[in-house]
């Protein structure tokens, strides 16, 4: 700890955290989250070993799958895309204190939406006004489908957890009727949206099969942690969350910026949703849900609401999806295995947090 | 000083601290303390807030442990380190704020932390709390739900709860502060009834007039050092008035009979300028919780401070929060400057001139987890120059809460400490920062010296003194009748949620408001 306050008892000295502190600070922060995620990789490779895997094998191929050969490295980048729009989201809103856990319906709603829309309006525009138009409809569609949570809590006090939740299986089932009863595609029997045609998508980077809607998702949740941690606005969400009865007493219109933030919010899933089928997807199956939303909110959690740890925490889950698909397939492994291998690091990861905060706990006693 | 009283028979003591220091990231919270706690003595200790009061009871219960020094129990040096551990020792805590479970019975409490493996053996129990009660002459529901239990008798709980534990040293911290006066008096009698049975007892309190009235002993701390002692054959010899102006003097170096009975400045209120503030038939509706008001009607004039005197719960929070725009008023208007303002936000309010400094300092009018530099600035977020274009300007909101700290004297390690961490005190100097900065007009204090210590007490009323000769008006709300007769030129009594008397602050006001408190007319 820094001494540099001793002698001013009046404790006026207004020092600034020593740079060191810092880095020891950083340098902790990388030790707790590194230690436990190999704790976590030990414990389930023993699992592995008890139904007759070869653990290393496993990891191999979960690394070269996810993040050394070029074409599952770029896999991994493009599956990051829809997930950075939704960590932003729920940065937004859990610094609000408010528990939007329904983003997965709001996801699906905002990908129908954009399935349905793209095909129809490249036809009448160029192609990049179209998506554009895409994107905003995902994205006001998604943020309509949150109003009903959103007035319940801002008006009513109704738990947001339970509403969310709840109109994520409303969400879920909705955007299945939608495919199947408004925007099938005619000419296919499996019950779908049309298809974007591949060269009306978003462009890839480079020479690569990378989405260039990871840039946007990298803009979103930097964007988003800008405003949240520099502005006047974020500040005001963030006393709505710290602190809901002082943003009354400040004169915050705590039931309006309920509201908005439901749409931010939900806006981003939608979008989330949109990036992924107008980059990657070009259509949606009825069928389709791969509970990104859900998968999110740990990884938002364990970066503590910070866009740029984020971003680091959305790409191990990327490099961990990608590999452990294929590792699965590879070694006869239940597909499931990545969610089994997920859950575990979370566990170890907040099971090292209590122990480090008891720790520090005793350490000041 | 502390030195020459701690006595020669140190066998006696149950615990004993000696030359016990307590350091913490930037401040010494304990600097070589001694302590002698004896049975069949009321120990008091007494000191401001952060005078390393808590440090100590911290180290007692084991929660904490010391850096230097050591502490004996029964004269041999023994590491306390665990609350079990020092329950095992015979010493239990009271704290400062209840720790019973609200909707378990008084019975299942005192049964909670019995080993897990065994049915909780409530016969026993009722058997020894049957005669632990009648030794000290109390009655306590064993069946009764803690939630349903006033404050006075919860902590009766507490107290018997430690007593069944077999305890032999008992600790109560700020144990008066949530009582009523006459819960105060009856935990005097206990506590005299607990130590002639030859317990011994810690008091902690900030309370003069407490220390006198309890104590055998008193220690008084300042700054994280014991700065004197008062033993028990000393306590004895002097009388009450005697004991309080040596502890004045110990506390604060200077002499004074009662440091809270200051004279009333004979200030002039210009008669005939125009109020700045007008209320007239304000009207809130009742709630599950709070009553509500009925056509309160008063002025302020420029300079003026106006008291509202009761019994707290009379709906005074409720005529702050109406006033300042946090809860919808039913009828009855709001003049500020002749101009009306009942239908005006909150904001809007506090931009014209109406500031509400709130009773509630951590609850609503502070964020705790935020830095301080920000809580200053809370209810002008996005304003200029600290906003530009919405954009957080760093450099001036810390050039001006680095001004603000100076100015207010907030005594805190820095900007970026959040504020929760810092005393009572210096979070009522940075409330009192941010409502009497530049463009006040009319401010509403909601018992502003509440659970302050004397020095923040003093310091705060000399605020509001300057703040009405400034020529502001005042509306100051409080449940202390001495601090509402030192500072107001007129002074209102609430009850039920109406004004109920009005009277000028003149020599026979404190019978007039007396008579008007209980329901007789003035």
């Amino acid at each position: 700890m820094s001494i540099d306050t001793a002698p001013t008892a009046s404790a006026t000295a207004l020092d600034a955290t020593s740079g060191t502190a810092t880095r020891r600070d950083i340098l902790h922060r990388l030790l707790m989250t590194l230690g436990p995620i190999l704790i976590a990789l030990i414990i389930a490779g023993c699992i592995l070993l008890a139904v007759g895997v070869d653990p290393l094998a496993y990891y191999g191929f979960v690394l070269e799958k996810g993040l050394f050969s070029p074409l599952g490295i770029q896999q991994t980048l493009t599956r990051m895309a829809p997930l950075l729009f939704l960590a932003a989201g729920l940065i937004v809103a859990f610094r609000a204190g408010m528990w939007n856990l329904g983003g997965d319906g709001q996801f699906l709603l905002g990908a129908v939406t954009a399935a349905a829309s793209a095909p129809v309006l490249v036809q009448i525009m160029p192609s990049w006004l179209a998506l554009t138009f895409s994107f905003l409809i995902a994205m006001a569609v998604a943020m309509i489908w949150s109003l009903i949570p959103a007035l319940l809590r801002a008006y009513q006090g109704v738990n947001e957890i339970i509403t969310t939740l709840m109109m994520t299986f409303l969400g879920t089932s909705l955007a299945n009727v939608l495919v199947k009863l408004m925007f099938r595609d005619p000419s296919t029997t499996v019950p779908q949206t049309r298809t974007l045609p591949v060269e009306d998508r978003l462009p890839r980077l480079f020479e690569t099969t990378i989405t260039s809607g990871l840039l946007l998702g990298l803009a979103a949740i930097i964007i988003v942690h800008l405003v949240m941690t520099r502005t006047a606005f974020g500040l005001k969400l963030r006393i709505v969350g710290a602190n809901p009865r002082a943003a009354v007493h400040a004169g915050l219109g705590v039931s309006g910026l309920t509201v908005t933030v439901f749409a931010i919010s939900a806006g981003l899933a939608g979008l989330a949703g949109a990036v992924d089928i107008i980059g990657v997807q070009g259509n949606v199956r009825a069928d389709w849900n791969p509970a990104y939303g859900l998968a999110v909110i740990p990884a938002v959690f364990l970066a503590r609401m910070n866009g740029f740890a984020a971003i680091g925490f959305v790409f191990l889950l990327s490099v961990l999806s990608i590999g452990g698909e294929s590792a699965a397939r590879r070694l006869g492994v239940p597909n499931h295995f990545t969610l089994v291998l997920v859950s575990i690091v979370l566990i170890v990861l907040a099971l090292a947090e209590y122990v480090d905060h008891r720790y520090n706990q005793s350490r000041k006693a | 000083m502390s030195g020459s009283f701690s006595s020669s028979v140190a066998g006696r003591d149950i615990v004993a601290l000696e030359g016990v220091t307590k350091r913490f990231p930037g401040i010494v919270a304990n600097d070589s303390v001694d302590l002698s706690i004896r049975p069949g003595e009321v120990h008091v200790l007494l000191g401001e807030n952060g005078a390393g009061k808590s440090t100590l009871i911290g180290m007692l219960s084991g929660l904490q442990q010391p850096d230097e020094g050591r502490i004996l129990v029964d004269g041999k040096p023994t590491p306390i380190t665990s609350p079990r551990h020092a329950l095992a020792l015979g010493i239990g805590t009271v704290f400062q704020h209840m720790m019973l479970v609200p909707t378990l019975t008084v019975a299942e409490n005192l049964l909670l932390g019995g080993p897990w493996w065994q049915r909780p053996r409530t016969e026993e129990l009722e058997a020894r709390v049957a005669e632990i009660t009648r030794r000290l002459g109390i009655t306590v529901k064993l069946h009764a739900k803690v939630s349903e239990l006033s404050l006075g008798e919860q902590q009766q709980v507490e107290i018997l709860r430690a007593m069944v534990r077999n305890s032999r040293l008992l600790i109560l911290d700020e144990s008066t502060s949530m009582l009523t006066p006459k819960g105060i008096d009856e935990l005097g009698a206990l506590m005299r009834r607990l130590v002639e049975q030859g317990l011994a007892i810690v008091f902690i309190t900030h309370k003069l007039k407490e220390a006198a009235a309890f104590g055998d002993r008193i220690s008084v701390l300042k700054l994280g050092r014991k700065v004197g002692e008062i033993p028990p054959e000393r306590f004895r010899a002097l009388g009450e008035q005697a004991i309080i102006s040596e502890i004045v003097e110990l506390m604060f170096g200077k002499q004074k009979d009662d440091p809270e009975a200051v004279e009333r400045p004979v200030r002039t209120v210009q008669a005939e300028a125009a109020p700045l503030l007008q209320v007239a038939d304000l009207a809130v509706a009742p709630t599950d919780n709070a009553p509500g008001l009925s056509s309160i009607s008063f002025d302020i004039r420029p300079g003026e401070i106006l008291g509202i005197a009761g019994i707290d719960g009379n709906g005074q929070k409720q005529l702050a929060e109406a006033l300042a725009g946090q809860r919808a008023a039913t009828g009855g208007s709001v003049r500020l400057e002749g101009v009306a303002i009942e239908a005006l936000s909150v904001g809007e309010r506090r931009r014209r001139g109406l500031r509400y400094l709130t009773d509630d300092r951590l609850g609503e009018g502070t964020v705790g987890t935020f830095p301080v530099s920000i809580n200053f600035f809370l209810k002008q977020v996005g304003a200029a120059p600290f906003w530009r274009h919405g954009v957080e300007q760093r450099g001036e909101i810390d050039e001006r809460a680095a001004q603000l700290v100076r100015e207010y004297d907030v005594r805190t390690p820095s900007l970026k400490t959040p504020v929760a961490r810092l005393s009572g005190g210096n979070i009522q100097k940075v409330l009192l920062a941010r409502e009497l900065a530049e463009g006040a007009k009319v401010v509403i204090f909601n018992k502003p010296t509440y659970g302050l210590d004397l020095a923040n007490t003093l310091a705060s009323r000399q605020r509001i003194r300057d703040t009405a000769a400034r020529g502001l008006a005042v509306l100051l709300i409080s449940t202390d009748l001495e601090e509402l007769l030192a500072m107001c030129d007129r002074l209102a009594v609430i009850a039920n949620g109406a004004l109920v008397g009005t009277v000028e602050n003149t020599d026979d006001a404190r019978t007039r408001i007396g008579r008007l408190m209980i329901g007789l007319a003035a």
